[in-house]
């Protein structure tokens, strides 16, 4: 909340959200951001292609450089089976997308409610927070052998260790939402006559969603994160696999393109959550406005 | 503004505040708050609370809305029992705050922020509430902000929507922690007039806290100056200006006459905290 609104009330009708994001949209071309983000891309790009496929140099010269990369990626007939063009690419994708769907969700559907009731209620706080700040630093790593262990077949010991990495993230985040809800909120609902049921829908989760979907993106990078690991640890598919079965086999381009294409599918999902919560959050679009 | 429906004065809103004390105990420190403080103010009357800040006038204003109990003494509320030192005052929608720093939830549109109060006391309609709430806002001169959100209005705009919030609980009492406090003058001529006349429509009790003497004399009926921490009161003045009260009030005789008075009493207390250490001054 800024103190500086403006003096005047806008009487006009508010514009759609489509109307805001074309004109958002406009103003960002005509910034000098989009162009300075593809300088720096194209930058990258370029050192990379200079230090390994120019200069070679000596810590360079076993990786592959960009145009190797790029025409092993669009070719119909690559040389190690996997592009642009071929059923297994797609394969390896949906797989590992498949999984962390199901561990996020997990995690969010479980994470979510017990941030919030650790916000809520002092004494849950009191039993779960020590035991959660002991779990949360564990590595993912650290959790592959007792996770094989524990569950049947390798699907389930990387869906448990994807869920995992983002369940932490996401109570923690869901219960420092919690705590930043300024005491005045309680005090106001409960003058007004909530009742606590009230207050947990009405003031505790709206007032925490922003952190929660701060929390959500957190924990969807730390799904990817974990899902990899798994992935090259106990995987028969997914792109963990294929980068780590990848290195073995000496197929050196496949690798940066499963990379490559991990960044891009992480990127994608965190702002397909942003996007989410801003529809959500409103109130918090308009304010930035 | 008009004043036809409800010119008489309303029967419930009468507090008694008897001898009270708060001492706060945060680590052992013992800190008097309030010390044998005693206030009678009658239903429908516009009482200000002035004193320097952080003299404990808040803490009275707390332990009437139930945010916290009181050491000794008794607080009653139309007779009945309110606050008792061990009695545990739960806030209700009968004592509405309007706090310091305003308390619309951001998350809320205006109309939503209006209609909080009847839809969590239940018994009305959906859409009952949503009228009530579109025609307290046209009343308060705000129909044509009740999609936006808080962050959208401007400061003044929020106070009243948070006054008409509180006016829509029909409450019995309406506490005021000096809700103008952060704003500039000229909005908050605005907001007093603002006030002023939904004092004047409806005619609840008001306990209003300031630590602004010229807002005091031009709101109240009765002003209570509280001496420099602890809190006890120091003198209460009749502010004997007829209402319904304007801007041209504050160029009155009357009102000069007031505020000398009122001055004069406060500057003890300024001084006092002042060499305190208090932060402000009345």
């Amino acid at each position: 909340m800024t103190s500086a609104a403006p003096a005047t009330v806008n009487t006009e009708q508010a514009p759609s959200s489509f109307e805001m994001s074309c004109f958002c949209f406009k103003q960002w071309l005509k910034s000098s951001g989009p162009y300075l983000n593809l300088l720096g891309i194209i930058g990258f790009i370029f050192f990379w292609y200079l230090f390994t496929e120019r200069l070679k140099l000596p810590w360079f010269n076993k990786l592959p450089g960009p145009v190797e990369v790029y025409k092993e990626w669009v070719s119909d007939d690559p040389a190690y089976g996997i592009s642009l063009y071929t059923p297994e690419y797609y394969h390896h994708i949906l797989i590992s997308i498949w999984r962390v769907l199901q561990a996020f969700f997990l995690a969010t559907v479980l994470g979510v409610p017990v941030g919030l009731f650790m916000g809520w209620k002092k004494t849950f706080k009191d039993y779960t927070f020590p035991l959660l700040e002991t779990l949360r630093p564990i590595p993912m790593l650290a959790w592959v052998p007792l996770s094989i262990l524990m569950w049947p077949g390798r699907e389930a010991s990387i869906i448990f260790l994807t869920f995992l990495g983002s369940f932490f993230a996401t109570v923690l985040n869901t219960l420092l939402g919690v705590e930043s809800i300024d005491e005045v909120y309680f005090r106001a609902a409960n003058s007004l006559g909530a009742k606590p049921k009230h207050v947990f829908f009405k003031i505790i989760l709206p007032g925490s969603l922003p952190f929660i979907f701060t929390g959500l993106q957190i924990s969807m990078g730390f799904a990817w994160f974990s899902l990899v690991a798994g992935e090259m640890l106990a995987g028969e598919y997914g792109l963990g696999y294929l980068i780590w079965n990848s290195f073995i086999m000496v197929q050196y381009p496949v690798i940066v393109i499963a990379m490559v294409t991990l960044g891009v599918i992480g990127w994608l999902s965190s702002a397909i959550i942003r996007v989410v919560g801003d529809r959500l959050m409103q109130w918090k679009v308009r304010e930035a406005a | 503004m008009s004043t036809d429906k409800t010119n008489e004065p309303e029967a419930r809103g009468c507090i008694s505040i008897r001898n009270v004390s708060k001492v706060y105990d945060p680590d052992g420190a013992k800190v008097l708050a309030v010390d044998n403080c005693s206030m009678d103010i009658k239903a429908g009357e516009f009482c200000v609370v002035v004193g320097p800040s952080g003299c404990g006038k808040t803490t009275l204003l707390n332990a009437i809305a139930g945010f916290h109990e009181i050491t000794s003494g008794e607080i009653l509320l139309d007779g009945q029992q309110l606050c008792a030192p061990g009695k545990k005052t739960l806030p209700g929608s009968d004592r509405i705050v309007v706090f310091q720093n305003g308390a619309l939830f951001p998350w809320f549109t205006v109309l939503e922020n209006v209609s909080f109060g009847p839809v969590v006391q239940g018994g009305l309609s959906d859409k009952d509430i949503r009228d009530k709430a579109r025609e307290m806002l046209v009343q308060m001169g705000l129909a044509n902000i009740e999609n936006s959100y808080p962050s959208e209005i401007s400061s003044g705009m929020r106070r009243r929507v948070e006054i008409a919030r509180a006016m829509m609980n029909d409450p019995s009492v309406l506490l005021l922690d000096e809700p103008f406090r952060a704003m500039d003058a000229l909005t908050k001529t605005v907001v007093h007039q603002f006030l002023l006349d939904v004092y004047d429509r409806s005619k609840k009790t008001i306990f209003f806290i300031t630590h602004d003497l010229e807002e005091a004399i031009f709101l109240g009926s009765k002003v209570y100056i509280m001496t420099t921490r602890p809190a006890k009161i120091k003198t209460i003045l009749d502010v004997d200006i007829p209402r319904p009260r304007d801007f041209r009030v504050l160029s009155s005789s009357t009102y000069i006459r007031l505020k000398k008075e009122c001055l004069e009493a406060v500057h003890e207390e300024a001084i006092k905290a002042f060499t305190a250490g208090e932060r402000e001054m009345a």
